[in-house]
Order: structure tokens, then C-alpha cells, then sequence
């Protein structure tokens, strides 16, 4: 069983007006040195297939297919061993 | 002329679903029946709506959920084998992620749900879903979304655009398309698009929500009632 975490991000051709808003409050705050503000979504989940490479393929698919839209998203991941104590709360 | 039978499909969060019902079946007296969404048949419907709402809570991304319902792949056949199938707000975002139709729905611009009545100009009039509409420089309908600002990339554009595929743009009472007139930053002001095929619509507007006579605005009734002369005339 692998632990994947997914980084979703706006791909750089599109414009980000959440991340624009967000940069406003910086400025509210006094933090004048914030630059290009973007905001995407992490996700994470566990994949119960044995052999890395098979787990890497259901993952993109799951990526491709539904947790990102390829048309305005682009996605990374990465998988690690999955071990009782990164897991413990649940 | 037999009467059309329409299709109202019901996701989990939708919630223009009885105005469509009501403005199809008690407005303008056509034939209507509901297709909940875990079920496959689409009751020997002409035309599919897939209406608005925010059909499971908007979560991941508008319309990305409901895609994957049961019904959907029936609507996806029903579309390609040459079925009517329109797609409002919410419906329309659902097409965009099933692939029915090329682009994606991006959070408007201003980041506000943006609720009020526009002018849209209509850009093809010999589309089923628009032939036949006379003496109009620009139809009145109401918009409701908070993610209705169309995206797509340079290729699809001029592909769409070649193909006389964008229906209806954001535009000013004279049927201007200008900037000025765009209320959530949709490229080229785009409020409607048809497939290649020119058997699906989506868009942004909402026709069901202008129709009753009682309301004092019928735009919306025009496309309802050019599509059901033009499919079954």
C-alpha cells in the first residue's frame, strides 16, 4: 500500500483571480513583498496495490480522469511507503 | 405536430430542475418526465436538459461529479447519436467535464456569484437551437453562477469559431458584443456553444427561468419552442 499526495495547480496561462484576492489581504496586512499569489488543492489518499509502478499508473489515471480537469489544471504526485505512524490518527 | 417529450435530469444539488419542468410542461404544454440520475433510461425523451444547480455541492469542480452518474452515460449515446441535449448553468459545466462539449467554466473573474438579467446576442441562426428566431437583436435572459467565465485554449477557439459553433455572447441591448457587456470574463464574451454536430448546447443564461408570460420576459421560451419546430417539423 502506497500514501499519495497530490498537488493540483492552475496552469500558468490561466489566470488566477482567487490568488489576486488573496494578495490583496497580504497587502492589507502590511505584507508588502508578496508576489504572484496562486491557490490549488492538495489532496491525499492511500492506494492498496502492491507494486509501485501499477500504483503510479491508477494514480495518474485518477489525476487525469477526475481530479484535475487538464484543461485548465496540471497535476503532480508523489507516492511513499505507507507506514502506521504517518497514519496514526486515523 | 406530435408534442416533443422532454427529459429533466435530477442530480443530487440541482435545483433548476422543476423550473424547467414547470416552464416546459406548464408554460409552454410539452411533454416532460424527470431522469434521476442513478437510472439509465432516458424515457424515450427528445431533448435531454441537464438543468443548474450545484449538483454534488460543486465539490472538486463544477459538474465533475455528476459526470460520472449513471445517467450521464446514457445522455453521452443519447448525444452521440445525434440526440438533443441542453445543458443549463450547472448543465453546461456537467457537458464541458463529460466532454460533450470543448473548453472548462472558470470561477468569474470578479470572484462573485453573479445573479441578474443580460443581453445575449445571437451569433448563429441556423442552429436547431436558434433557427427560426425572428425580429430579436438580442435575447434577454437571466444569468445565476458564481463559476460561468468560459475558458478555452487559441486552437479550440478558432476551430469553434470557424465551425459556427458559439451561439450566444454576453452583449449590450443592441446586440453589441463589447467587453463592457461581459459580467464573469468569459473569452470573446462566449455565453453558449454547440458541438461540432450541432445536437448540444450549453450555456451559462437560463431560458427556463423566462418564460411565463406572467413574469413580463419570454426569451427563453424562443429557444424551447425554435428547437421543438426545427427537430420536429
Amino acid at each position: 500500500m502506497y500514501r499519495a499526495k497530490v498537488l493540483i495547480k492552475r496552469r500558468p496561462s490561466i489566470l488566477d483571480p482567487q490568488g489576486k484576492a488573496v494578495e490583496i489581504g497580504a497587502k492589507h496586512l502590511g505584507l508588502t513583498n508578496i508576489k504572484n499569489t496562486r491557490i490549488g488543492k492538495y489532496i491525499e489518499f492511500d492506494v492498496d496495490i502492491a507494486d509501485k509502478t501499477e500504483a503510479e499508473k491508477e494514480v495518474s489515471n485518477y489525476c487525469h480522469k477526475l481530479l484535475a480537469n487538464p484543461i485548465m489544471e496540471d497535476y503532480e504526485f508523489t507516492l511513499s511507503e505507507w507506514t502506521q505512524s504517518e497514519n496514526e490518527e486515523k | 405536430m406530435r408534442k416533443p417529450k422532454f427529459g429533466v435530469v435530477v442530480f443530487p444539488g440541482s435545483n433548476c430542475d422543476h423550473d424547467a419542468f414547470y416552464a416546459l410542461h406548464k408554460v409552454l404544454d410539452y411533454d416532460v418526465n424527470f431522469l434521476w440520475h442513478k437510472n439509465t433510461d432516458l424515457k424515450e425523451s427528445d431533448v435531454v436538459i441537464l438543468p443548474g444547480g450545484f449538483s454534488y455541492g460543486d465539490y472538486l469542480r463544477t459538474g465533475a461529479i455528476a459526470r460520472f452518474s449513471p445517467i450521464m452515460n446514457s445522455v453521452v449515446d443519447f448525444a452521440n447519436n445525434g440526440g438533443y441535449v441542453l445543458g443549463i448553468c450547472n448543465g453546461f459545466q456537467i457537458l464541458l467535464e463529460a466532454g460533450l462539449l470543448p473548453g472548462a467554466l472558470l470561477q468569474n473573474i470578479s470572484l462573485k456569484f453573479i445573479c441578474k438579467d443580460v443581453y445575449l446576442s445571437i451569433e448563429n441562426y441556423e442552429s436547431n437551437f436558434t433557427k427560426g428566431i425572428k425580429d430579436k437583436t438580442a435575447l434577454n435572459l437571466p444569468i445565476a453562477h458564481g463559476d460561468g467565465n468560459y475558458f478555452t485554449d487559441e486552437n479550440t477557439l478558432k476551430e469553434m469559431e470557424e465551425n459556427n459553433q458559439i451561439i450566444l455572447r454576453y452583449a449590450s441591448k443592441d446586440g453589441k458584443v463589447s467587453n463592457e457587456f461581459n459580467p464573469n470574463g468569459s473569452i470573446k464574451n462566449i455565453a453558449g456553444i454547440i458541438n461540432k454536430n450541432g445536437n448540444v448546447l450549453g450555456m451559462m443564461p437560463h431560458p427556463e427561468r423566462s418564460c411565463n408570460p406572467v413574469l413580463a420576459k419570454t426569451d427563453g421560451s424562443l429557444i424551447f419552442n425554435a428547437l421543438v419546430n426545427n427537430i420536429l417539423n
